[in-house]
């Protein structure tokens, strides 16, 4: 299939920042960012800049790709990261645009590469169990209620990726946010420091410049591993109570 | 050079407690001022990060990518395996501990396996305590299932995405220090050199990604957690980045390199499609559970697939060839990894592959959903016709491995549910890696190396499920002990500069390569030389080996290094975010690697595990090993003309050599 690509170009000789025209020719079989390779293939062959993008595992599960395909954090398939969108999904003669994550908190590297450590920094300000190595009791001390356990497995599925945010029209972290609360929380292990993480945990959100969650939903639409929303109503309550309880 | 393993004395199960109660510490007041680079944040790098920090060192961590939950540990599906012995079924330490050097072929070290296999349990334990969300029964109890090449129930796993939880887990640990500043993070950053002083591994070279800026990295002491170099083959289920740089220029500043040949080509990988193809996907082992492999028994309905004037549903039962099960009936379709993937390969051979390129085999879940539905049926009490069946058993199929079967629709565009999936061997891991001894611990004094970048634990094949535990036994549980017996020598050592000589001396060579590498200004892009070098290495030293091929595949690489050398061209420049130019400098490090993985291979007279020489086989078409001849571990040192080769005897104190049967 003959497709022909807008993509945005941005750092090196684009200063600025613009849409470049692009024609490539596909295999439906390709996955999207093996036709990306394609076109860096032939870019380089006539002595170009490729598109530089972030992308590693290509399984779906390392959330490195951060592109805009279409006006879709991930593009149009539901619960799938860029790097499993296949070719097959587009016809011959489509016109694509690909854009990277845009957030305030997520500034752009170059062309489709952005800056995430925004996240890092959120988990790093609560978003784990303190618990040294060596200081565990046995695995199987504390049963764990299935439905429980599988709440806080649905919300711990999350990359990472960011698409939550650049899905976002407030660029809110909320999602990803309220997924760590609500993974560690669930969780009698996590549950100890439960509101002094979700206090930490908001307030580096907050920091970092993301945007306030008015409940537009774009994130779980979005998200290619599906979180779901509930981790935000779960977060909302456990911070306010967390506000209230606090000395 | 005499390679000192320094395993300690005394018994196989009392030697790592006793070692660990005698071995020199380093007290808190002197930790505090020591400082420790780690290279890899993956959940060796991460784990061993994080523990040291807890212990109080100044540690410096290095990752290549955006994020430290970004490492290629995140995609491992199936599970970590853990002598707990909670589902009763006689599994312990030691049970662990032989399956292990069985699986390997008995090319593993038996005192570091022992060690691996009494950490197990202690991981799983941590891991919780730490909120990984493992996968529980009704009672909310830890639940288990079978991996390859072992008759006990034991893997732990959070649905197919084992390895992710146990990554955000160790990366959240990781976290805390560094909130604590107890770790310093450097992420987007490379290492392209590892600096000596006086001998000892002090420091690095990195290179920050972003700014191409080379920067001069001090510590007493480097550890390398940077993975595997099964990249080299181009394709494999390997991430993008992943790479051996770190640990080939460690081996070019005088480490060496054990068993590279050995190699873990994985049986259930989806096939590849096409030319463009940039990496291969791999359908977890634990669908082996559950799944059964085969291919039509006549070559003429092999054909009529291969043509699309047949698909694997008109194939009648009777038709079909359940080759593992045939073959192996004791172990069944849970025959480990090298004999599922030879015994794939032998099939194709035949001619029987069932995709257009003939390079591909089923795996077939019908059975499986007739069984569970029916169980289903049973447990709810109801008389259920043929389709009510089909669907409570397609229901349990989707439970325990529905995100796999997800991805494989994703992939191929066809439903696993009604077509049975088709799969082919790609490589997936190596057992090989930098040479270790006991305290994991190189050659070079003060350089160390975890996880898949040694060689230490798995001989010549690896079990399944065995690469996380062993990841993070090195990181939570050896390391943190071990490093002590090293730097306990050097409390006296004031902080290591990173402006003496050999620092300056090492980023200029560094430099100069970059540029060299640059100014080739040729006519090929990067990635045709990888895919390149990947097609030569994986016809000569891949599934199956022989003498002439090894042969001529060094000559092969040689040559392509030499065309590399002349004709690459790296678009941008060295002083600016720059991927292109991260790839060359990976790809010329492969090459060299690659000509010693076919020098390794064609100097191992033996089949054993992974390593499969056509030349040595049974009557049967077995691997035949030779343990009077070949009972050590490769170890190489490297030059560019003559890599020397050092060994390591194996000493086998407490197992009895057998022939690997899974009959």
């Amino acid at each position: 299939m003959k497709l022909t690509l807008k993509i945005w170009r941005e750092g090196g000789m684009y200063a600025s920042g613009k849409l470049e025209t692009y024609k490539v020719e596909a295999d439906e079989h390709m996955s999207f960012l093996e036709m990306l390779d394609v076109l860096n293939q032939q870019l380089i062959e006539e002595k170009k800049d490729p598109v530089a993008f972030d992308h590693d595992c290509r399984e779906g599960i390392c959330g490195s790709c951060s592109m805009v395909i279409n006006g879709q954090p991930h593009g149009p398939q539901k619960g799938t990261t860029a790097c499993q969108l296949h070719m097959r999904s587009y016809k011959n003669g489509d016109t694509i645009t690909i854009e990277p994550f845009r957030a305030k908190s997520f500034p752009v590297i170059k062309d489709l590469v952005v800056d995430r450590s925004a996240f890092d920094r959120i988990i790093q300000a609560g978003g784990y169990v303190s618990v040294n190595t060596g200081q565990a009791p046995d695995g199987n001390a504390i049963p764990i209620e299935g439905d429980t356990a599988g709440k806080a497995f649905d919300a711990a599925t999350c990359i990472g990726c960011g698409a939550c945010v650049a899905a976002c029209p407030n660029g809110s972290a909320m999602l990803f946010t309220s997924a760590k609360v609500a993974h560690l929380g669930l969780l009698p292990q996590g549950k100890v420091e439960h509101e002094a993480r979700s206090q930490k945990m908001v307030a580096q959100m907050d920091k970092e410049g993301f945007g306030m969650c008015s409940n537009v939903g774009a994130c779980e639409a979005e998200c290619p591993k599906e979180i779901s929303l509930e981790n935000i109503a779960r977060l909302n309550r456990s911070y306010i109570a967390s506000v209230f309880s606090s000395e | 050079m005499k390679l000192e393993n320094k395993v300690p004395p005394g018994n196989l199960d009392e030697k790592w407690t006793k070692y660990k109660s005698t071995m020199n510490l380093v007290a808190p007041n002197n930790k505090r001022r020591i400082e420790v680079i780690v290279v890899g944040t993956g959940l060796a790098g991460a784990s061993a990060a994080a523990t040291l920090g807890e212990l109080g060192y100044k540690v410096k961590a290095f990752t290549f990518h955006d994020s430290p939950r970004r490492a290629h540990s995140i995609a491992a599906q199936g599970g970590i395996n853990a002598a707990k012995n909670y589902q009763n079924d006689g599994d312990s330490i030691y049970r662990l501990f032989y399956d292990t050097i069985k699986g390997g072929d008995y090319r593993s070290r038996e005192a570091n396996v022992h060690r691996l296999a009494e950490a197990s349990t202690e991981i799983i334990d941590h891991c919780v305590a730490q909120g990984v969300p493992f996968a529980r029964e009704y009672g909310g109890l830890l639940a288990n299932r079978s991996f390859g090449g072992v008759q006990v129930s034991r893997t732990f796993y959070a649905r197919g995405q084992t390895g992710q939880q146990l990554l955000i887990g160790a990366y959240q640990g990781l976290s805390r220090q560094i909130a604590k500043g107890t770790v310093t993070m450097y992420n987007r950053h490379e290492m392209l050199d590892l600096v000596k002083v006086d001998g000892k591994a002090r420091g690095i070279i990195a290179r920050n990604l972003l700014t191409g800026e080379l920067e001069r990295h001090a510590a007493h002491c480097v550890i390398l957690a940077t993975g595997g170099y099964g990249n080299v083959y181009y394709l494999s289920t390997n991430a993008m980045g992943s790479n051996v740089t770190a640990a080939w220029r460690a081996v070019k500043r005088g480490a060496l390199m054990a068993n590279p040949c050995m190699c873990q080509i994985h049986p259930t990988c989806i096939p590849v499609s096409g030319d463009y193809q940039s990496k291969l996907t791999l359908m977890s082992e634990s669908l082996r559970n559950d799944g059964r492999v085969w291919v039509p028994k006549t070559v003429e309905d092999a054909k009529a697939i291969q043509e699309g004037r047949k698909t694997g549903l008109d194939i009648a039962e009777e038709d079909r060839d359940y080759y593992l099960e045939r073959r192996y009936p004791a172990f069944g379709n849970l025959v480990p990894r090298d004999v599922a993937s030879r015994a794939a390969k032998v099939a194709c051979d035949e001619g029987k592959g069932v995709s257009k390129s003939g390079l591909a085999v089923y795996l077939d879940f019908s059975s499986a959903i007739q069984r569970y539905g029916q169980q289903e049926a049973n447990s709810l009490g109801i008389q259920a016709n043929a389709a009510k069946i089909t669907e409570l058993g397609t229901a349990v199929i989707e439970k325990k491995y529905g995100n796999l079967f997800q991805m494989y629709e994703k992939i191929t565009g066809e439903n696993p549910y009604v077509m049975s999936m088709k799969i082919y061997p790609a490589i997936h891991y190596v057992m090989g890696g930098l040479w270790v001894d006991y305290n994991l611990e190189t050659n070079v004094p003060g350089l160390f190396a975890l996880g898949e970048a040694n060689f230490s634990d798995h001989g010549a094949n690896r079990l399944g499920a065995s690469a996380l535990m062993q990841g993070l036994a090195d990181g939570y549980f050896v390391i943190p002990y071990t490093i002590g017996q090293f730097l306990s020598g050097e409390i006296r050592t004031p902080e290591i500069s990173n402006e003496t000589a050999e620092f300056m001396a090492a980023e200029k060579e560094t430099k100069e390569r970059l540029e060299g590498l640059m100014n080739i200004k040729g006519n090929q892009s990067v990635e045709s030389f990888h895919r390149r070098l990947g097609k030569i290495i994986w016809e000569y030293c891949g599934m199956s080996r022989n003498a002439e091929g090894l042969k001529k595949a060094r000559q092969l690489v040689r040559e392509l290094k030499a065309e590399f050398y002349k004709d690459v061209f790296i678009p941008g420049t060295i002083d600016e975010f720059n991927p292109e130019l991260e790839k060359a400098v990976r790809v010329a490090d492969f090459m060299e690697l690659g000509e010693l993985m076919t020098l390794d291979a064609l100097e191992r007279n033996e089949s054993c595990g992974g390593h499969f020489r056509e030349e040595f086989t049974t009557e049967e078409g077995e691997a035949k090993r030779d343990d009077d001849g070949y009972a050590f571990v490769s170890a190489w040192e490297w030059d560019d003309d003559n890599p020397t080769l050092h060994k390591e005897e194996l000493v086998f104190e407490n197992v009895e050599l057998k022939t690997r049967s899974y009959k």
